[in-house]
This record gives C-alpha cells, sequence and structure tokens, in this order.
C-alpha cells in the first residue's frame, strides 16, 4: 500500500528555527495551488495504486479551507484506490475553529497534529510561533469536541528549559485528549535566524539536550506514552502514525506539491522547492534523487529509528551474509554498554542509543559490509 | 678564461633580510636573466623554499659582468642552505668560494644566524663583504648596522654599500665592489686535476649531475674522472656551466671556474658533497680536505595514511633519494599503521621538508612516527646492537647497558640569554663544557647534549627564549651511558606500535602525562569510552579517558525526506575513512602528528 503525502508550502509568519520549505499564505495562491494539487494526483488515474494513509503536511496545512482539503481528498479517492485511509492534517492553533474542524473531519480527516511545542509562552516567542500555549490547549480540546480521536502535540527539546520547564510542558499536553506525541530536538539549522549568535545562549547545550532527551522519554512513558520511533510516541499502537511508519518501514509513498518528496518504483525522487513553478507546470517536475538505493542501507538507517528495530538475519541476507558475525558480535557490544537491547534476532536502540544512531548505523553497516 | 676576471662568492643574511631579492637584483643587472623572464625570487625555485623563505639545496649560476673598469667579469654566485641540519653542505658550498657578501638588515642590525654562517666564512678565510641593505625603510639605521658589524664581528664596514634590494637602490656599487674587494681564484691549471663537489641532482636524461669547483687544473669532455673518497670512475659526457635558466655546455673546465659534469652517473649515493673529483689518469697527490661522509641522525617512520598507497610511496621516496644523497630508508610494518619506510635525515628540518615535499609534490596523505635517534645497547649476552626503532628496543631485563648518542653542541648568543640557554639546557640534561666571550655582549656556549634531547623541537625553544637571537650548530660526539626506558601507549589496552619511543627514565612520567593528555585531545568521542594510556614495560604511569560519545547530530526524516540523514551518514563515513582502526579505536591522523609536538 502507497502512502500519499501533500506537501502545503503555506505559513502565517516563518518561525526562527525553521528551514522546511513555506511561503506566507496568499488566498488565490492557495486556490491555484489546490487546483495543481488536484492536477497532479489525477495524473495516476487508471493506474489502480492502492493507499491507505494521506498525509497534509507542512509549512501549516490548515490554511487550507475545509473545501480544500475536501477537494483533494476527494481527488484522492478518484484516483487511488483508498482503503479506510488513515488522513492526517498538520494545524497550528489558531488557524481552525470549531466549525472549520468539524468539516475537516466530515471531508475526512481522521488524526490532527498541533504544533504545541511548549507550554511556555515565553519559549514559544523565542521560537517564533504565533501562538501562546492557552490557544494550543483550547485547539486542541475544540478538535476533541468536533470529532477528532487522534490527536498528536508537537514538543519541542532543546529549549534550555530546565527547572521543571519540560516536565510542566508533558505534563500538560499528556493531560489534553491526545494519543500522540512528537518531540523533536531544536536544531539550527544554518541560514535560519536560530543560527545567529543571539540564540547562543537561549538553546541547551548538547549535554542539557541529551537530558532533555531522556527524561522526556522517561516523563512521556509514566504518562503512557511508549516510544515507537527515535521521537514519536503514541497511547497505543493504534494511535501510531501510520504515514510516518511507512517511512521507517522502507515502503513507497508519493509526495505531492513542491519540496514533497517520493519513494516510488524503487527511486527516491522530490519536487523542486519552487511554488510558481509548481503551479504553472502542467505536472510537479521530479528530481531523482537515487534509483534503487542500498536495501541493506536503508534498512539499517530507518530500521534502527523504531523501537521494533532491526533483524539480524534479514540484515545478513540485505549484505549477502558478508559480516553477519561481525555485525552481531558489535549487536552484543552495544547491548553490555546499554545502547540497545536484543530480543530474539531483532537489535533495537534504547534512548541513550538513539543519541548516537548516526554513529551506531556507520559502524552497523561497516560491520555488515565486511 | 683568466682566472683574475672570476669572483666566486655566495651571500650571508638572515632569514628575510633580503638573499634572494638581492640575488634576483643582481642577475638582472648583469643581464643574466631578461626582465621579462625574472620571476621573483629566482635561486630559491623549490615552492617550499619561497614559502619558508629558506634555501634547502645549495644552487649555483654564472654571470657577465661588464665593470667601470670597462673589463668584463664571470661572477660565479653560489647560493648556500642556512640550516644547521644542512651546515656540513654550506660549508662546502664556502669552501667553492673566496668571498661572502654579507646582507645585514638597516632595521635590524646583525642577527644571531647570520653570525654562525659568517664565522664560518672567516675560517674558510673568505673575504667578507658587508652590505647594509633595507635602506629605504623608515626604521632603517645604516650607522647602527656598520656599527654592529664592525664591533661583532670585526671586519670594516663604514664604506660598505647601502642598498636596497627591493627598489634596486646602489645595486651597481656592491658588483663594483665584488670586483675590487674580493679575490680571484689561485690555482695552477696545469696542476693534475683537483675539484670540489658542492652540489649534485639527479636529471632523467643526464644522470646524475655535479656541481664543482675546479680548484687546480682542468677538466674537458671525455675525460675519465674519479671521484676519490667514492672510489668510483666515471667518462665525462657533458661539461659547462650554470647559466641562470639552463645549463649551457662548454666542453671544458678550467682552475678557479665553477661549473657542472656530466658523467653518465646512476646513482647520487657516489656523488657525496665535499668529495674531490681529479682526472683518473693523472690523480693528484692529496684529495682536498674536510670531506665526511654525512649520516643520517634521525629517523622515523613513514607510512601512507591510506595503506593502498605503499607504492606510491615507495617511487616517491626513491625519487626524491635521487636527488638527496642524505636521505635514506628501508621498508618496515607496524600493527597499528600497515606497511611502510624507515627513514633516516640529517635533522628535524630535513625531516620535515622530505615530508612536505612528499605530500605537496607527490600528493600523499603521511602518518609519521615520532623522530628516534640510533641508541646503543649492550646485551646481557654482551651482543651489541644499534636500535633506530623503539618497536625493536630489547626487553630492560635482557639489556646490561643502554647508550644514547650525544652531540658538542654550540649556541652563539647575546650574553643577555645565556641565563634562559643554560636553563633550557638543563633540562633538556645537558651538561655544561664552557663558555667564551665571543666579543663583550656575544657568548659561545658549549654543552654537551643528548641528541634525542634535541631532534624534537630544540631550535623552537632556543629561539621562543631568546627572541630568535641564538644561533645553533652541534656536531656527533658520540655514546655515552644513558638509563633509558621504553614508553609504549596503550589504547584500549592495546599497544599501539607506532606511539612508542624511547625516553629518559627522569623524563618518563612527564612525557607520558603529556602524550596522554594530546591523544586525548586528538582522538574524537567513540562508540565506548577509550582509555588512554602510557606504560613503561607493563607498568602504566599515566591514564586519561575518553569519555564514550553522547550525542550525534539527528537529522528528521520530515515528510519523507531522509536525504538528510544520508547526507550525514555520508560525512561520518568520510569521517571514519580518514580515520586509522587501531583495534575498536578509530585515530584521526592529526593525533600521530600531535604526539610529535609536545611541548607546545
Amino acid at each position: 500500500m502507497t502512502g500519499i503525502y501533500i506537501h502545503v508550502p503555506f505559513c502565517l509568519r516563518k518561525c526562527l528555527y525553521c528551514s522546511f520549505y513555506s511561503l506566507r499564505y496568499d488566498e488565490e495562491r492557495a486556490r491555484r495551488y489546490t487546483e495543481t494539487i488536484c492536477r497532479n494526483i489525477s495524473s495516476y488515474k487508471g493506474r489502480a495504486i492502492g493507499a491507505d494513509t494521506v498525509y497534509f503536511g507542512g509549512g501549516t496545512p490548515s490554511l487550507l479551507s475545509a473545501g480544500q482539503v475536501s477537494k483533494i481528498l476527494d481527488c484522492c479517492a478518484d484516483t487511488f484506490v483508498l482503503s479506510s485511509p488513515e488522513v492526517t492534517l498538520e494545524a497550528n492553533p489558531g488557524t481552525a475553529d470549531v466549525q472549520k474542524l468539524r468539516d475537516l473531519r466530515s471531508a475526512g480527516v481522521g488524526r490532527l497534529s498541533f504544533g504545541i511545542q511548549s507550554a511556555s509562552d515565553e519559549r514559544l516567542k523565542m521560537l517564533g510561533r504565533a501562538h501562546r500555549f492557552d490557544e494550543g490547549q483550547n485547539a486542541v480540546i475544540q478538535a476533541y469536541s468536533a470529532g477528532f480521536e487522534h490527536i498528536s502535540c508537537d514538543v519541542m527539546l532543546g529549549l534550555c528549559a530546565g527547572g521543571g520547564e519540560l516536565e510542566e510542558t508533558i505534563k500538560k499536553i499528556t493531560e489534553l485528549p491526545i494519543d500522540h506525541v512528537s518531540a523533536y530536538m531544536l536544531k539550527r539549522e544554518e541560514g535560519t535566524p536560530f543560527a545567529g549568535k543571539q540564540y547562543d545562549e537561549l538553546v541547551a547545550d548538547e549535554e542539557l539536550l541529551c537530558e532533555e532527551y531522556l527524561s522526556c522519554v522517561r516523563l512521556l512513558a509514566e504518562r503512557g506514552f511508549e516510544q515507537y520511533e527515535i521521537s514519536n510516541f503514541a497511547l497505543n499502537s493504534h494511535a501510531r502514525s501510520k504515514h510516518n511508519l511507512k517511512y521507517w518501514h522502507g515502503e513507497e509513498y508519493l509526495g505531492f506539491g513542491p519540496a514533497a518528496h517520493s519513494f516510488f518504483d524503487g527511486v527516491r525522487y522530490c519536487c523542486p522547492e519552487d511554488l510558481d513553478s509548481f503551479i504553472n507546470s502542467p505536472l510537479q517536475q521530479q528530481t531523482v534523487l537515487e534509483r534503487d538505493p542500498d536495501r541493506g542501507e536503508e534498512y539499517l538507517m530507518l530500521g534502527l529509528r523504531l523501537t521494533e528495530g532491526i533483524r539480524l538475519e534479514k540484515v545478513g541476507e540485505l549484505f549477502s551474509g558478508r559480516g553477519e558475525e561481525r555485525v552481531r558480535r558489535l549487536a552484543r557490544e552495544l547491548c553490555r554498554a546499554g545502547y540497545a537491547e536484543m530480543s530474539g534476532d531483532r537489535l533495537s536502540l534504547l534512548p541513550e542509543g538513539f543519541l548516537i544512531s548516526n554513529t551506531i548505523i556507520c559502524e552497523l553497516i561497516d560491520a555488515a559490509s565486511g | 678564461m683568466d682566472p683574475n676576471k672570476i669572483r666566486n662568492f655566495c651571500i650571508i643574511a638572515h632569514i628575510d633580510h633580503g638573499k634572494s631579492t638581492l640575488a634576483d637584483r643582481i642577475l638582472e643587472l648583469t643581464d643574466t636573466v631578461e626582465l621579462r623572464e625574472m620571476e621573483d625570487q629566482l635561486l630559491d625555485n623549490m615552492d617550499i623554499e619561497r614559502e619558508r623563505g629558506i634555501t634547502i639545496k645549495a644552487r649555483a649560476v654564472r654571470m657577465n659582468y661588464h665593470a667601470d673598469d670597462g673589463e668584463t667579469y664571470i661572477f660565479n654566485l653560489i647560493d648556500t642552505p642556512g640550516h644547521v641540519d644542512f651546515n656540513y653542505e654550506v660549508s662546502r658550498s664556502l669552501a667553492a668560494c673566496e668571498g661572502a657578501i654579507l646582507i645585514v638588515d638597516a632595521s635590524q642590525g646583525i642577527e644571531a644566524q647570520t653570525l654562525a654562517n659568517t664565522y664560518l666564512a672567516i675560517e674558510h678565510d673568505l673575504e667578507v663583504l658587508p652590505v647594509i641593505n633595507k635602506i629605504d625603510l623608515p626604521s632603517a639605521d645604516p650607522e647602527r648596522a656598520c656599527d654592529e658589524v664592525e664591533n661583532v664581528i670585526g671586519i670594516p664596514a663604514m664604506d660598505a654599500p647601502r642598498i636596497s634590494a627591493k627598489m634596486g637602490t646602489n645595486i651597481k656599487e656592491v658588483l663594483e665592489r665584488v670586483v675590487s674587494d674580493i679575490p680571484c681564484p689561485k690555482g695552477d691549471d696545469a696542476a693534475p686535476l683537483k675539484a670540489l663537489i658542492f652540489d649534485s641532482y639527479y636529471d632523467q636524461y643526464k644522470g646524475v649531475i655535479i656541481y664543482v669547483r675546479v680548484k687546480e687544473g682542468h677538466v674537458k669532455t671525455g675525460d675519465v674522472i674519479r671521484l676519490m673518497a667514492a672510489e668510483t670512475e666515471f667518462q665525462t659526457v657533458e661539461i659547462g656551466y650554470m647559466g641562470a635558466k639552463e645549463l649551457v655546455p662548454t666542453g671544458e673546465l678550467h682552475a678557479g671556474e665553477v661549473g657542472y659534469i656530466a658523467a653518465s652517473i646512476k646513482d647520487i649515493g657516489d656523488t657525496r658533497v665535499g668529495d674531490t673529483v681529479t682526472n683518473a689518469a693523472r690523480p693528484c697527490a692529496e684529495p682536498l680536505p674536510g670531506y665526511k661522509k654525512v649520516n643520517p641522525m634521525v629517523f622515523s617512520g613513514i607510512y601512507p595514511a591510506d595503506g593502498a598507497k605503499y607504492g606510491d610511496l615507495r617511487d616517491a621516496l626513491e625519487k626524491l633519494m635521487l636527488n638527496d644523497a642524505s636521505l635514506s630508508f628501508e621498508p618496515e610494518t607496524s600493527v597499528a599503521l600497515g606497511f611502510g619506510f624507515r627513514c633516516g635525515f640529517l635533522g628535524l628540518l630535513h625531516m620535515e621538508i622530505i615530508q612536505e615535499r612528499l605530500e605537496r609534490e607527490y600528493n600523499l596523505d603521511l602518518i609519521t612516527t615520532a623522530p628516534s635517534v640510533i641508541y646503543k645497547v649492550t646485551m646481557t649476552s654482551g651482543e651489541v646492537r644499534y636500535i633506530d626503532n623503539p618497536t625493536n628496543y630489547p626487553d630492560p631485563g635482557s639489556i646490561s647497558q643502554a647508550e644514547e648518542p650525544v652531540v658538542n653542541a654550540h649556541i652563539y648568543t647575546p650574553s643577555e640569554f645565556v641565563g634562559n640557554i643554560m636553563e633550557l639546557c638543563q633540562d633538556r640534561r645537558g651538561s655544561f663544557a664552557d663558555m667564551q666571550y665571543i666579543d663583550e655582549n656575544r657568548v659561545d656556549l658549549h654543552y654537551i647534549l643528548p641528541l634525542n634531547e634535541i631532534v624534537y623541537d630544540f631550535f623552537d625553544a632556543l629561539k621562543s627564549r631568546t627572541r630568535g637571537y641564538a644561533s645553533f650548530d652541534y656536531e656527533l660526539k658520540g655514546y655515552a651511558p644513558s638509563k633509558l626506558v621504553k614508553l609504549d601507549v596503550l589504547l584500549n589496552g592495546e599497544i599501539v606500535d607506532a606511539l612508542s619511543f624511547i625516553v629518559h627514565e627522569e623524563k618518563a612520567y612527564a612525557r607520558g602525562r603529556r602524550l596522554t593528555e594530546k591523544l586525548k585531545e586528538n582522538i574524537p568521542r567513540q562508540l565506548f569510552e577509550v582509555p588512554v594510556q602510557a606504560a613503561i614495560g607493563g607498568k602504566i604511569i599515566a591514564r586519561e579517558t575518553i569519555k564514550a560519545l553522547r550525542k550525534d547530530v539527528l537529522a528528521k526524516c520530515y515528510g519523507g525526506d531522509i536525504t538528510r540523514k544520508k547526507k550525514l551518514l555520508e560525512k561520518q563515513k568520510e569521517g571514519k575513512k580518514r580515520m586509522r582502526q587501531l583495534g575498536t579505536v578509530a585515530v584521526p591522523q592529526e593525533a600521530f602528528m600531535s604526539v610529535l609536538k609536545l611541548d607546545d
């Protein structure tokens, strides 16, 4: 089953740390954007592609009107063979009132992901977010009353919180009617205001960031949110993001919109980050990133993001058995050092291991390549 | 060629005092090089020489000068290396001349480095012609500079030409003084051939080209020559003089002349600097005095950073050796570094230069082990072993006596720095021999120093303690018994053979501590904690711990975009490639380098 990703590149304003592709919202452009998305989706008509997830990511997808979202979803239903799809839409507090939330629910959206980030208004201001925390709380409660059973909240780590602030944030958001949390570490991307020196003091150093990550995992677990991916936590297995799991499982997905990525028919490609050219082209351009990517490397790289981990036997198969023994030896050392655990044939990283997953993945690829 | 019309001279100067610039001006003024061909600092034609402002190889060039007296003179300018590592070569270059131009910076006055070479020149009976340079500088004080020359060196300098080599001011006066002050060569052209080799290099078409100064007699193409110390004979195929840009064949060289001989010589080892060339059929009775065979004093392992480049490294060393008879090498293997070469050098600068040339001219990435000297070890069995590689140092239990090479070191310095220098020499286990006043301000400090204390960074330490005023010269004295120990380095509990070195017992603890600290600084955090230990024969004397990696860069795989993550992994892999895997520890090249500079 394929996943459908729709990149909605509009925002009311750009957050100070954000390096993703987004532009100022404009009604006319949003209208033309929606038409172009539908045109692109329809081009897959007649191929009987089965799909079971649709994900509106951004940007701020909740800036689209319920009608526009509905139109895109209708187009998907018209094009793909949809079987009770999980439909997620990312939303920012203050961009959807109760009526709009109800309309989105009726249109078929079943899951909302709110960019709450922090319970501290001071931090939210520092990040350049457009909302206060109480507005975030209201948005979640309204969404729940509008009929959304699956709601996720984003939390930002590394805001130099300390002093129980992170704990406060987690406590407050988990009291809301949500079943999913994504916790991302603040990364100071080059070219964003946050890379500037004036923010040096305002962000956590490496040690504090590590502590925050580890306590975040612990605090969420205490409240019933089980970690299933390096940055994702769910109240139960139904609450996991089916769409995002496709990425980690190496499954196919089709991306629509500028800056959207796809993995389809064994090719990884993306649409250029250019809204105007997207709108003005009959069909979106695709830049091929990789053909037939190395399945072994991807299995390690993506699979180790999940707490379900990887099967060592499969690693052996994918690397033609060359370094399976070395991989097993390294796995034992990783377990001994407290970075990972084995259950049966499965190796999975523990929170301490997630923190250094790049290094671990590289070592495992090295070991497996023989 | 009338010997009365020949002038053979060299230029002595402190670094940056304008030796190469003056040489360029002289070449220009004698029309040896046309202006459009002029490239700044023509004589120093190796990149390294230009950048470091030093001369590594001796060089010579012949010029025609039309003097004010209406006559045309032949000038042979012989450029000399200026570093203590190449001291012997300097002395041979000086022996090829009758005079030396001494350049003194008008704003800085006479400096230490100049002094040693000036004394060397006076020792060789050279006429020293002082020249005051850089008079164009606002801070120039030519009178004071002249005073200094008279007081310190004791030669008249009041009428020394005051010039600016950079601006081309008064260069003509220098040339006139060369004609009037520097004696013409003397030597019987009819006597048996007696010529001094002062340099040689390998030409891929002609074989070894030797640079000679004919002292007596003459030589022409076709003659069979004999190299007296090497005890080899060759038939000459080309003879001539050195033009600024190329060799100019003339078919013969006479007493007093400077030129080159090509004789299809394959091995540069046959053409030692300082050897005497004579005619095989009519040899001279005695060779020229002063020849000695130069032996490598400092050894270190050189390994390709990428093991696959071993063959390339061997080829490069072979090529360098064609031009550098003082370089020696033989294959060695290291558990940590794989296949490489044990190389012998004249000194630390020589080592650095070879390393740099290998990296630049042959595009190699190298790992160099700590420099070592040759230790003499008498075993309990009575057997005597010479050890130039710490890896081969015998077990302490089987040694009855260990000896290390010591040198006679002379340090010329303004007297105000004597205290600082004595402190330094004491610290380097030196023993004071004597001290002589050269004049009221300058002394010659004589110390006996272990060679292994000066191969690292003695020259740098000396310069920093004397604001660059002291100069330093040494010669091997012999071996002296010493309490030596082999210091091993363990990473994660395993000895890294390439990091072992031999050190005096008293210094072992300090060195071990410094070494482990340096390694800790230079080895990045790894997956697991890595203990770094220094040990003497199994006893740990220092320990540091490289903590385990805590966090690496996390990349979001947002919206199915896994390219950022892939890029990070690629970067990580690249970083890993630049490291040596020693057991479970990845060690970057810089870590090996940092061990060489422990006293920073």
